[in-house]
């Protein structure tokens, strides 16, 4: 068993998109935060803190996780992906983000973030989705600009793209 | 809109978790998948002095099937039991309820235990509980009890749960073809019902259960009833469940949706 004592600062130590990243957190410091604050991920946003909006969503072990619901001490071990994994490199655009990009699938761009994590995890497990499919999931995130449609539009045509490269597993959603 | 401060111990064994439940009491909340805690956290509606985490216990993490009921251990996330493939064939309620409890993004972490614990009136893993006949399984250092569903939602997000108490499981009875039916109303598919019904229907009638409306979801056992002893009966719990008027939906919607939902599928499953 392990106690971490509220008024301290405890080191946590993890996987942030491939690479290992560690910083410090008292154990009432959420994920959203630690990412910002302590490791410079900006990428992440914050909206609502309290599960609603989806703004914060990244994917930990696997599971996509709302980073405003968990608690930096919970990641401590596990693997992060947040949306800056997302482009192969920096001056190029992943499958995904190309595709927001030519159907104007935002316009602040507050939400982004969270939808294209959402997204990406979701057509790693279901790479023929259906209209009804994408927008279960959206369900998931409040997005203010673009009344959807172009979200819905945009996802169905980088999985279509993804469904026909020839790449492999580990940079189809490069 | 950040939780004030806990002490966080991550927990190895079942040992442990119950140990500092028994010291610490109503100082100490449980932490699974934390989507309704953490919610409650950052509002600072909840202010534990301590925080439990139990999700690296293996042993919390099981579906299991034994003598007609499927327990569902406090490890088990609503995205796991979801994919169990025996999961339509055993328990269609909860199969049909489900889809409906958050989102796939909150469905991910959020436990079956976890939401029974938060006891939201509106949520659809208590009403499914209730209506098919469920056990909560309760645990301390010393000593161990099942409560059943309808004695363990005591009113709005509270229960019968001790402070020192676990809860280690809940069990659902598996009907072998039952015929059960489910449907809910609310703004945005994933949101919290305005109403939220379930049927069920037994040997000798049918059990129908509300949730969204009172305190807590309330369940009414009826013979096979039709026509306008059907309507009466709906009419009658539908004011019993004395609705309110909030920001979602009037009093006088909720009544309506209860009497129309409720027709609807008390027939579905009496078919």
């Amino acid at each position: 068993m392990t106690r971490l004592q509220s008024d301290r600062r405890h080191h946590i130590r993890f996987t942030l998109n491939g690479a290992t990243a560690h910083g410090e957190a008292e154990p009432r410091m959420l994920l959203t935060d630690f990412l910002r604050h302590q490791i410079g991920a900006t990428g992440t946003h914050v909206g609502c803190e309290h599960g609603v909006c989806g703004a914060c969503t990244v994917v930990v072990d696997g599971m996509i996780t709302r980073a405003c619901l968990t608690l930096a001490v919970q990641v401590d071990g596990s693997e992060v992906r947040t949306v800056e994994g997302l482009a192969p490199s920096r001056d190029r655009l992943g499958v995904l983000q190309s595709a927001f990009k030519r159907h104007h699938a935002l316009q602040c761009g507050f939400c982004t973030a969270g939808i294209l994590m959402s997204l990406d995890h979701f057509l790693r497990d279901y790479p023929t989705p259906d209209e009804s499919d994408i927008r279960d999931l959206l369900s998931g995130h409040l997005c203010r600009c673009t009344g959807y449609t172009p979200i819905v539009r945009a996802a169905l045509d980088a999985a279509h793209e993804l469904a026909g490269s020839p790449t492999s597993e580990e940079n189809a959603h490069a | 809109m950040k939780p004030a401060p806990f002490d966080y111990v991550r927990a190895e064994t079942l040992d442990e978790v119950l140990a500092v439940l028994a010291a610490e009491g109503s100082d100490a909340r449980i932490i699974a998948g934390g989507q309704s805690l953490m919610a409650m956290l950052n509002t600072r509606l909840a202010k534990p002095k301590v925080l439990i985490d139990i999700m690296r216990l293996r042993e919390l993490d099981r579906i299991e099937t034994r003598a007609g009921a499927i327990t569902v251990g406090a490890g088990v996330r609503q995205a796991a039991l979801l994919s169990w493939p025996s999961l339509a064939e055993k328990l269609n309620l909860v199969a049909l309820a489900l889809p409906w409890t958050g989102h796939v993004q909150t469905r991910s972490r959020g436990t079956v235990c976890g939401s029974i614990a938060h006891a939201d009136p509106s949520a659809e893993m208590p009403l499914a509980l209730l209506a098919l006949g469920g056990e909560v399984h309760l645990r301390t250092a010393r000593k161990r009890r099942k409560v059943a569903a309808n004695q363990f939602f005591t009113g709005m997000m509270s229960t019968a749960r001790g402070d020192d108490e676990l809860i280690e499981a809940v069990s659902f009875p598996s009907g072998n073809a039952t015929r059960c039916a489910f449907r809910e109303v609310a703004r945005r598919h994933g949101d919290f019902a305005i109403v939220a019904c379930a049927a069920v229907a037994g040997q000798n009638g049918v059990r129908f259960a509300v949730g969204g409306v009172a305190d807590t979801a309330v369940a009414r056992d009826w013979p096979r009833l039709d026509g306008s002893a059907l309507d009466d009966a709906l009419n009658a719990f539908a004011h019993e469940l004395d609705a309110r008027d909030d920001v979602h939906a009037t009093a006088r919607y909720r009544r309506d949706l209860v009497r129309l939902i409720g027709r609807d599928l008390v027939r579905e499953v009496l078919q």
